[in-house]
């Protein structure tokens, strides 16, 4: 339908067809039934973040059971429960807290840390990347044999490492997630490094670099207006699918005792902390992992979503 | 084929370099003293020199990094700060458990995974295909360290008395004894390489009850792998189905798959013989590359279960500071998974000429 159009009216030549691009890609995700669902369900999760507040019952940390009843299972009066019991949808944990207000404060700290990990990871992995693929020579060759060593040791294991290092530098009254988030953005760094070498060198060859260069544009602005935007689609989706590792690595740190301390709401530390109430307390154990679940769930979703939609070959 | 084996081997030479070295600075970055974690009140300054002396703490770091070097050519590992004994040793112990929990959760991956890709390709589109792509993608979104409490829960506690119920700790009914391979085989006082060998399949119990034909045991040992084998084994398995889906969408819909139809083949033939060689020849990049990341889901699958591996072992280390430990551990299982890379790329020539000669 493009080319008809171009065809009738050949006069009309549209400066701006990355943005036609996007807007294409958009609509192919709206229509993605992965990409739907996956916007859906992000979607209430940044409006449960936003408003965790209003949303949320008690207090997520000072609130305790006044009777001092620990482990209570769920007691919501809409099904049943007497009405002279107080509400407590999803429970009381371990220390008499209501659940529910602490996963609806919990998904702050996961959706920051999918959020920063990864843009940490994007920003420093791109600058490496493309400054091994532009400068080529030595410097590719250190650069990716460092990324190599990297890929090299399993991921969780080199982020456990790291905050095993970082930890006790942490000055006190900074923010304990620190060490965990440096790690989980660092480890991630070699994969968008990657991506974006690969796009450089592929690119870097073709005639309208070639142009740009004869034009006297200089190096940086060549680098960062005419080669990068084509790395832009792998690292939008690998970006996507790396917040839900990113949760599920800040998740497993957690459950170690590595990320989030008590009794600061994070769904892998609550897991970790009552890893034990299989038998007194399930609900402590089901309701924060469907949390995580859902979450990287969302974000794989979309991650597929987009893939599908920015893959031109699928373009019809 | 020789040429492409040495670039590969040359290849790897400077990563393994670069996996010593990083380890090596990462380890000495820990901030700490040793000594204070390992003697805790007993460290006073005395007693502390006496023990940097003793673990060659003293020296520079380029010292200690030319002394560690070569004892790992001649395959010493150094002795562990807060157990006292050889690496080597520890970890001979220790890596059999992961490794038969590796290989186990491998073969519930690709035993899953497989039919699950292949019926969800081949109704594609049906609910059978929509319901298998539901667990797929549930499979890759799982915290595992979730899952294996869940399982834990559901089998241990829930199903408990019944004859569903599985065992959901350790490595054997408490009861059942397994003798070290080479007590039970009469070999006394072995030395070198074949000690080392025998200490790592006495501790790779399924084998090592099997060598002796204690079936009952191994029969026990290989009860206590399925729940770990599974939670380890729940992501690649999700993987692998929709690896193998995809695979088998793009050969299926291939000209040669029409042709052996139009030529009267039967369904399961062009399916089996046809379709199934090309679309599963990519999935031994990623199982080989899976069998490395199992390495870090084992840390957290050990914990959940207690399973004396070298994943809690590992982390344990850290936070005690055993610097000899955390180095052998790490640097072997890196070297593991830059091994079983190689292993990958080798295999992947030999089955498909074509990267050979590019």
């Amino acid at each position: 339908m493009l080319l008809r159009q171009k065809a009738v009216e050949p006069g009309i030549l549209r400066p701006a067809r990355s943005a036609s691009m996007w807007r294409n890609a958009w609509r192919h995700l709206l229509r993605n039934r992965s990409g739907q669902v996956g916007l859906l369900i992000i979607g209430i999760l940044l409006l449960v973040a936003i408003f965790a507040p209003i949303i949320a019952t008690h207090d997520p940390i000072t609130f305790t059971d006044p009777n001092n009843r620990v482990r209570v299972t769920p007691c919501i009066h809409l099904f049943g429960c007497p009405s002279n019991e107080p509400q407590h949808i999803f429970g009381l944990d371990g220390n008499g807290r209501d659940l529910f207000s602490r996963v609806v404060h919990a998904t702050r700290v996961s959706l920051f840390i999918g959020i920063a990990t990864v843009t940490f990871a994007i920003i420093v992995g791109t600058l490496l990347g493309a400054l091994s693929g532009y400068v080529g020579g030595w410097l590719d060759n250190v650069l990716m044999r460092l990324m190599d060593v990297l890929l090299a040791f399993p991921s969780l294991l080199l982020a456990i490492a790291l905050v095993a290092v970082l930890r006790p530098l942490i000055v006190q009254g900074l923010n304990p997630l620190l060490p965990a988030l440096f790690a989980i953005g660092f480890v991630g760094i070699p994969i968008y490094a990657r991506i974006v070498r690969a796009s450089v060198l592929s690119i870097k060859e073709l005639d309208y670099v070639t142009a740009d260069k004869a034009l006297g544009v200089p190096a940086s602005r060549t680098l960062f207006r005419t080669i990068l935007p084509n790395a832009l689609t792998p690292l939008i989706v690998q970006g996507t699918l790396g917040i839900a590792s990113g949760i599920l690595d800040a998740a497993a740190l957690g459950f170690l005792g590595l990320g989030q301390q008590p009794p600061h709401p994070e769904w892998g530390t609550m897991l970790g902390v009552e890893r034990n109430s299989v038998f007194n307390g399930p609900h402590l154990l089901i309701f924060p992992g469907l949390a995580i679940m859902l979450t990287v769930l969302a974000f794989n979703l979309l991650g597929d979503g987009l893939r599908d939609a920015l893959d031109p070959r699928l373009n019809r | 084929m020789a040429r492409f084996l040495l670039q590969r081997l040359l290849l790897i030479v400077p990563v393994i370099l670069g996996i010593i070295f990083v380890t090596f600075v990462l380890v000495r970055s820990i901030p700490g003293d040793p000594c204070i974690a390992m003697l805790g009140e007993r460290a006073t300054p005395k007693t502390c020199s006496a023990f940097r002396e003793r673990f060659g703490l003293n020296d520079n770091i380029p010292t200690q990094f030319l002394r560690y070097s070569t004892g790992l050519v001649t395959g010493d590992l150094g002795n562990s700060i807060k157990f006292g004994r050889p690496v080597g040793d520890i970890l001979l112990e220790r890596l059999p458990m992961t490794l038969e929990l590796a290989i186990g959760s491998m073969l519930f991956a690709i035993a899953i995974g497989v039919p699950l890709g292949i019926i969800s390709a081949y109704k594609h589109k049906s609910p059978m295909d929509a319901g298998a792509m539901v667990i797929a993608n549930l499979g890759v979104s799982m915290p595992i360290f979730w899952l294996g409490l869940l399982l834990a829960g559901f089998f241990g506690v829930v199903l408990h008395d019944t004859p569903f119920s599985l065992p959901t700790g350790s490595r054997l009914t408490p009861g059942m004894t397994l003798p070290p391979l080479d007590k039970a085989w009469g070999l006394t006082d072995l030395e070198g390489i074949p000690r080392g060998f025998f200490l790592f399949l006495s501790n790779m119990f399924t084998v090592s009850a099997a060598l002796q034909g204690k079936w009952a045991v191994m029969g026990d040992a290989l009860e206590h792998l399925v729940l770990p084998s599974i939670t380890l084994g729940t992501i690649p398995m999700a993987i692998i189905a929709r690896l193998t889906r995809s695979n088998l969408l793009d050969v299926l819909g291939a000209d040669y798959i029409r042709t052996a139809r139009s030529k009267g083949l039967g369904e399961r033939f062009v399916l089996f013989r046809h379709a199934m060689r090309n679309a599963l020849l990519p999935l031994v990049t990623v199982i080989g590359l899976q069998f490395g990341a199992l390495l870090g889901g084992a840390v957290l699958t050990e914990t959940v279960f207690g399973l004396p591996g070298v994943g809690k072992f590992l982390v344990d280390s850290i936070f005690a500071r055993d610097y000899p430990v955390v180095q052998g551990f790490t640097i072997i299982v890196a070297f593991l998974f830059v091994l079983m890379n190689l292993l990958v790329d080798i295999s992947y020539a030999y089955i498909d000429p074509r990267i050979r000669l590019s």
